[in-house]
């Protein structure tokens, strides 16, 4: 099982596992990580599971699609390069020990 | 310095597992058949102790009075939801299926659509009601809230119906479509008659219909590119006809997706929000010493009221659900609300708990479907509880509660508070 470290706005870490195939933000909600909302529940709708990814991960999770960059124009904090939208980064054994940062507000 | 705390447990705990697989038995288990009527007068009064008869019966069962197939606990609802290619919205979201007979309006390009045609139409809105055009409109909606409780502190006494759940989405989202000032008394008249008509035909539905005439014509007028104000979500949603997103004939009835759904729904949620307040004045403490728990409060609200308690799906094929055998073409009626307080699903499902997490819940629905105005209805219910939380330390009911009945809907028709300014 993959895990994941998520890292607090406070720099306070938590790591868990992960389901292979779950989203992060899934993964997040399953063991109650508060600092990611998921309101739509992974429906790339609310922009409110925003992540700042570990730069050593940047390359690996994945591209940001069209729709996800329209909804990162959205996040109540700041969009930076390596912003991301957890519920459409998948976990795979290749995201073992992933590394990702919370932002200070989602909505 | 960077602490590290490690969850150990990969295994899903019960009160928040998601829905997903179901058990699927090889031999079908026989469904239970109910005498129930969930669109009776009587249903509306007091629908929990029938929404646990519905979930306790089995994870299917057949409600004889409507032939229809429904689903009440938290993994089947999720499950239909989730599978709109053998549940699918095509053939209408209430009881009437449209392979059967003619909808009574022509019906919805996105809720009584199917992937791919709606996948097309739920991008176009979805932009509309993007996060970005929310926060374009926060200030000024948040502003409208707390002016709306500057005014009825004034009065301190009022029917937080009419004057609040009611006043207050009326003071915001018409702006905020674009509409003209004139005839926006239609506007809950027409989706009373939407929340009713997918229902059975019984009197709601019959009465609403009858007295539709005028509301449908105004409702075909506002939704046309030139009675739109540039800048609202309806001058939006024609926009992208020039972008070719969409066709000039699809346009209005896009527009009218958001007049059907998008006035009422909010109605009932603040209506909801405010009367959970009330009646658990020790939520309202909790809420005026951390007011960054207003969203939560009125996420939590709309899962313990559930303001759309129900929608049907139409079967495509032979399926199994949970071992249960539904056959092709059958209406299943999926119990939003009763979903909403599965035990198997929710901790003290009966407590109304600002800080409960309440992601997942089904209220705005679940997968492709899922509200596409949900942004507009939190934003709405975030800004007016945080100027209640701010503003009032106390709401009194000082009168008698009254419920309004509508096949779809539920809230009230009047409830009678006094307000005590902080
Ligand atoms: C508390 C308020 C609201 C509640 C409880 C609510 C509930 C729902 C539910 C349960 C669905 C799913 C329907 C299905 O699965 O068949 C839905 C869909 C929809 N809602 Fe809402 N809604 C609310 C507010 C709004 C607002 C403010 C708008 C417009 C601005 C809106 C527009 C829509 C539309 C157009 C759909 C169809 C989406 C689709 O089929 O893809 N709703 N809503
Ligand atoms: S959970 Fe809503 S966009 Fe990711």
């Amino acid at each position: 099982m993959p895990s994941i470290t998520f890292i607090h706005h406070d720099d306070r870490a938590e790591t868990v596992s992960a389901n292979d195939g779950d989203s992060a933000m899934y993964t997040a909600l399953l063991h109650g990580i508060d600092g990611i909302t998921g309101e739509c529940g992974g429906g790339a709708v609310c922009a409110t599971c925003h992540v700042y990814v570990d730069d050593s991960w940047l390359g690996k999770v994945g591209t940001v699609g069209a729709d996800e960059d329209e909804l990162l124009e959205g996040v109540a904090s700041e969009r930076l390069p390596n912003s991301r939208l957890s519920c459409q980064i998948k976990i795979t054994e290749a995201l073992d020990g992933l590394v990702l940062r919370l932002p200070e507000r989602q909505v | 310095m960077v602490a590290t705390v490690t969850t150990a447990s990969p295994h899903t705990p019960p009160v928040l597992s998601f829905g997903g697989a179901l058990p699927n038995d090889a031999s079908s288990q026989p469904v239970v058949h109910l005498d129930v009527d969930p669109f009776a007068m009587d249903f509306f009064a007091d629908p929990h102790p029938t929404h646990e008869v519905l979930r306790e019966a089995g994870p299917v069962v057949y409600l004889d009075k409507w032939n229809v197939y429904a689903v009440a606990r938290y993994a089947e609802v999720h499950a239909v939801l989730n599978d709109p290619a053998t549940f699918c919205s095509s053939r209408g979201v209430g009881l009437s299926d449209f392979a059967r007979e003619k909808p009574w309006r022509p019906p919805s390009l996105i809720l009584e659509a199917d992937p791919p045609a709606h996948t097309r139409t739920r991008a176009v809105l979805n932009k509309v009601l993007s996060p970005a055009v929310m926060k374009q409109l926060r200030d000024g909606f948040a502003a409208a809230a707390d002016a709306k409780v500057d005014e009825l502190l004034e009065r301190r006494s009022f029917d937080a119906v009419a004057d609040l759940a009611e006043a207050y989405p009326l003071s915001v989202f018409p702006d905020a479509m674009g509409l003209q000032k004139e005839g926006r008394e239609n506007l809950l008249p027409y989706a009373g008659l939407v929340f009713n008509a997918f229902g059975p035909p019984n009197q709601l539905r019959q009465d609403a219909i009858e007295r539709s005439a005028p509301h449908q014509a105004y409702v075909a007028a506002q939704c046309q590119r030139a009675n739109l104000a540039p800048g609202g979500f309806g001058a939006c949603i024609h926009a992208r006809v020039d972008t070719g997103d969409i066709t000039a004939d699809e346009a209005p009835l896009l527009v009218r997706s958001l007049l059907s759904a998008g006035l009422d729904t909010t109605v009932n949620g603040i209506g909801a929000a405010v009367y959970c307040l009330a009646r658990y004045p020790e939520e309202f403490a909790r809420l005026r010493s951390d007011l960054s728990l207003a969203r939560n409060a009125f996420e939590e609200a709309v899962r313990f009221e559930s303001p759309v308690q129900t929608f049907f799906r139409t079967t495509t094929r032979d399926v199994e659900i949970s071992g249960c055998h539904v056959g092709e073409g059958e209406k299943v009626l999926m119990f939003l609300a009763a979903a909403n307080r599965d035990p198997r699903r929710w901790a003290d499902p009966e407590c109304y708990d600002i800080t409960r997490k309440t992601s997942g819940h089904v209220g705005f629905g679940s997968g492709i479907h899922m509200c596409v105005g949900q942004l507009v209805a939190r934003l709405e219910g975030e800004v007016m509880l945080s100027a209640l939380a701010r503003k009032v330390v106390s709401i009194e009911i000082t009168g008698d509660v009254k419920r309004r009945f509508n096949n779809t809907l539920r809230g009230l028709e009047s409830l009678p508070v006094t307000f005590t300014p902080a």
